[in-house]
């Protein structure tokens, strides 16, 4: 490549003739995904209070491992060793946050105001170097396709949740948490179909589309979804810790699940 | 909207110089191009300032207006805040010439370097293509680019990093987009866009999409999709197991 001397005039972190308060969006993420990361840790290793009735909290679906009357495998596997910890959530929750973690959206985000690299738009950096995704290790970000795939699997279980959610002791019945997963899983299924690399696979990877007619359609699908990825990808951050707070204070009689019908 | 305003221009040649004020009368429709120019007409004569169609399709006058790398034809007083000096400073991912002059070579010669259309052999006997317009719009939308370079002044890896010597930049990785998507090309790009091109190192601030004043999704129908092929080429084991045993190409 071609190699030419610009001599930068590094100002220092922070440093910008942006008059305006730039740094409201980057701190208003670390807040954000900073108190969802705390929240989500803290929620997963209650290892209780993630059933109500018909409801299940969505960082314990699917239930691999846990009640042994209601979870798929049964209790505590033998071969986990006793010293580590043990929570339904911890089978599961590597999932949705490797998902989010290699999000396109997310990485640029976090990259922003975690790490201010840039802290935002044309404002000075702290650091000299600079790697990229170039190599290792953001280079592993590219495992998101992966991750994408067990984010697809996923869905059906939740929505399943969802349908459940509507069944009680006493019949079908409509309550505020059903409405609660039924919102959380829509907010989630739109965030999924709305991934980047998801509308690559389905057909952004074909230079003539119109020769895939499904395809194509899949493809004019996720690209509705993406073009307000950003807006998904926070309103699904936000519904999937309301949703696992609002059945865990149902389970411990702090909140009240209003009946509706 | 009239008035007066104080604009904080760079002044100097080579990198080396200052800021200086200039106040001035502004009137209702004026953009910032317009009061360059009457400062440069009434009190600084020798002002350095490149411009040419005054219709944000030059993509010529592209400068840093209150740190954001704009178009001075297309940045309108009313949406500035005028209680304080307006900073207008030349685009820093460039070498600095004069004022607010850069030289932007570096990106012709960039354009150069990617490997050209190459069409498939001809659809029909009169040696013509034919080709979908749903196929096509993809594309279309890269071919709004007018090659102001904001998206390359705006862009923390050669702003910041200086690393033109790695990096062809948000622009080129658009006009490689238009490229490697067209319907009808059968070039492959996708070595020289891992290893000479590196576009690794974009971390998707989508700091070039915030600054296109042609509204191109650079970085969203672009750039990531260029990322995907990457990782689809490169980095998917199971895609290399599958190319592999069907022997759909190497790399």
């Amino acid at each position: 490549m071609l190699t030419i001397h610009v001599p930068v005039t590094r100002n220092g972190f922070g440093r910008t003739s942006r008059p305006d308060a730039w740094w409201v969006v980057p701190f208003l993420t670390f807040l954000g995904l900073g108190a969802f990361v705390v929240y989500v840790t803290w929620a997963a290793f209650q290892g209780d209070h993630y059933r109500f009735g018909p409801y299940l909290s969505p960082l314990y679906s699917p239930e691999i491992f846990g009640d042994p009357k209601t979870a798929w495998f049964g209790g505590r596997p033998s071969w986990i060793p006793s010293f580590l910890p043990f929570t339904p959530a911890l089978f599961v929750l590597w999932a949705p946050g490797g998902f989010r973690f290699s999000c396109y959206y997310y990485r640029g985000a976090y990259y922003k105001a975690f790490w201010a690299d840039p802290p935002s738009c044309s404002v000075g950096e702290p650091r000299k170097s600079y790697r990229g995704e170039a190599s290792f290790p953001l280079i592993l970000q590219n495992i998101h396709r992966y991750f994408l795939v067990v984010a697809l699997i996923f869905l059906p279980i939740l929505w399943r949740d969802v349908w459940e959610g509507f069944w009680f002791d006493t019949g079908f019945g409509v309550r505020a948490g059903s409405l609660i997963l039924l919102a959380n899983t829509i907010l989630l299924t739109g965030y999924s179909l709305g991934c980047h690399t998801f509308r690559h696979q389905i057909g952004g990877i074909l230079d003539q589309l119109s020769r895939r007619p499904i395809r194509k359609q899949g493809y004019r699908m996720a690209s509705c979804f993406n073009r307000a990825h950003m807006q998904w990808a926070w309103a699904s951050l936000f519904s999937v810790a309301f949703s696992d707070l609002y059945v865990r204070l149902c389970s411990m009689h702090i909140w009240t699940d209003w009946r509706i019908f | 909207m009239s008035g007066q305003v104080t604009f904080r221009i760079w002044r100097g040649e080579k990198g080396a110089g200052e800021l200086r004020d200039y106040t001035t009368e502004i009137s209702s429709g004026m953009v910032v191009l317009d009061v360059v120019h009457k400062i440069q007409a009434t009190q600084a004569n020798d002002l350095a300032c490149r411009w040419n169609c005054k219709a944000g399709k030059c993509g010529s006058c592209s400068a840093e207006i209150n740190g954001m790398p704009r178009l001075m034809c297309m940045t309108r007083m009313s949406d500035l805040p005028l209680d304080k000096p307006i900073t207008i400073e030349p685009v820093r991912a460039f070498p600095h010439l004069r004022d607010l002059v850069t030289d932007v070579s570096w990106n012709y010669e960039v354009k150069k370097k990617i490997r050209k259309y190459q069409p498939r052999k001809p659809d029909n006997p009169d040696g013509t293509w034919s080709m979908e317009q749903d196929d096509i719009d993809r594309v279309q939308e890269f071919r709004k680019c007018i090659e102001c370079y904001l998206c390359q002044d705006v862009c923390h890896v050669l702003r910041e990093h200086s690393l033109h010597s790695k990096f062809i930049g948000p622009r080129f990785l658009v006009y490689s987009a238009a490229l490697e998507m067209h319907p009808a090309d059968t070039a492959n790009r996708l070595p020289e866009l891992k290893d000479d091109f590196g576009i690794g190192y974009c971390n998707i601030t989508k700091c070039c999409t915030k600054v296109c004043p042609e509204s191109i999704a650079i970085t969203d129908n672009a750039i990531i999709p260029l990322k995907e092929r990457v990782v689809d080429r490169y980095y998917d084991p199971l895609k290399r197991i599958f190319r592999a045993i069907t022997g759909s190409g190497g790399d």
